[in-house]
């Protein structure tokens, strides 16, 4: 025979809660590992590539428009700002560059698979070694240009 | 009257000790029951487990001794069957395989359900667009030629190498759930249905290979793959997915004849 009765109120487990329970009903991060983030890094780059491409397009083609408007715009760029900026421009070009080689690698190369972690810290280690090269050279130049 | 594990838990006045060999571990259960809960929740729950006790041991526990609404699918609990697939501690892996002395049992261990199939309740999701991927592969052994007369269709040792590792698939969706593509695009096939397209492929007896490459040489297809590994690093059975998904790709521009065997 089915009971019909209510199934009886539980007394709560504890009447304050102890640790504090994750407030995002949505699921927690995956934790991947090198593969994941460097695919989460190489879109993140790659958008921003794409961004700094459309403004580096429009500005160009002021060109034919007017050289006096489009010298105006170039102007605007001089500024330590812009030259900061223009290091994280490379820094995600040169991450990108490196990292589709990998990709590649990993499509076209029967052993990519298997030497994926390898080649994604290979990719880390030549984008610091670029860097290395870069940002001292910039940060002269961005500091030499714009006297205060 | 004697206090059971559960009573000392009510009574917050009491101090619970764990029995010799036994500690308390802390799970934080992400929980859902449809009919009441406008989303998910988590939710935390106390339990004594012996260090080489399983996640599946303590989600019993919880269901048996604390809270029996608590939902989960487990079958053989062996990890055969692969019903126990879930995110434990943000990776998925079978609840049976997932012993409590290799996560770290001093900091709570979070439980939830795996990711981009919908959910239904708890720990349970709805597989079918899962199986109906796997369905649209053909994943079945397909000959237009008769086996020679009296006797089976004969494969040698290299030829049934050439896919052994794809046969191993218990299609419990782990890999087709860490997969940020399937997340966002349910429409991808996902890495469980190509591993089975691999193991027929690649299967010297078949010749359907033409027909599920054209199946898979598609914008849903193995191309939206972008080689994150996480099916790889997810598999409980250690199947090389990313690998076998690499080869179905070079299998849809050369044939499979012509991919080289790494």
């Amino acid at each position: 025979m089915v009971s019909t009765r209510p199934a009886p109120e539980l007394p709560p487990t504890r009447t304050s809660p102890r640790l504090s329970l994750p407030k995002a009903p949505a699921g927690t991060v995956y934790r991947g590992h090198e593969g994941m983030w460097s695919w989460v890094l190489h879109r993140i780059t790659g958008v921003g590539i794409f961004f700094f491409l459309l403004v580096h397009i429009m500005d160009t083609a002021l060109v034919r428009v007017s050289p006096q408007v489009y010298d105006g715009v170039i102007a605007t760029y001089k500024n330590p700002i812009m030259g900061l900026g223009e290091m994280a421009l490379v820094a995600a070009i040169v991450f990108h560059a490196f990292n589709g080689l990998r990709i590649i690698l990993i499509d076209f190369w029967s052993f990519g698979t298997k030497h994926q972690r390898a080649m994604f810290w290979t990719v880390i280690v030549l984008w610091v070694v670029v860097m290395a090269g870069f940002v001292p050279r910039q940060l002269i130049t961005i500091i030499e240009e714009f006297p205060r | 009257m004697t206090l059971t594990v559960a009573d000392t838990r009510l009574n917050p006045t009491v101090k619970h000790r764990p029995a010799a060999g036994f500690s308390t571990i802390t799970l934080i259960i992400r929980r859902y029951n449809p009919e009441i809960d406008a989303e998910p929740y988590w939710r935390d729950y106390d339990v004594d487990v012996l260090p080489t006790d399983r996640i599946l041991d303590a989600l019993h526990t919880i269901k048996w001794e604390q809270d029996g609404s608590l939902t989960f699918r487990r079958s053989c609990a062996h990890g055969v069957c692969g019903s126990d697939a879930m995110r434990i501690n943000g990776r998925n892996r079978l609840a049976c395989k997932t012993l409590v002395k290799d996560l770290d049992p001093s900091k709570p261990i979070y439980v939830e359900a795996i990711k981009g199939l919908p959910l239904e309740k708890d720990l349970v999701v709805d597989m079918e667009p899962f199986f109906a991927a796997f369905r649209q592969v053909q994943p079945f052994l397909q000959s237009s030629t008769p086996p020679p007369a009296g006797r089976e269709r004969l494969q040698s040792a290299e030829e049934r190498e050439r896919f052994d590792d794809t046969t191993k698939c218990i299609l419990c969706a782990a890999c087709t759930t860490s997969c940020p593509v399937f997340w966002t695009d349910g429409q991808y096939f996902g890495p469980a249905a190509i591993v089975n397209a691999h193991r027929f492929i690649f299967d010297s007896r078949d010749e359907a290979a033409d027909v599920r490459l054209d199946i898979l040489n598609d914008r849903e297809g193995v191309w939206r793959c972008r080689t994150t590994f996480n099916c790889t690093e997810a598999c409980p059975r250690g199947i090389q997915i990313t690998k076998a998904i690499s080869e179905v790709k070079a299998a849809t521009i050369r044939g499979p004849q012509r991919v080289k065997v790494a």
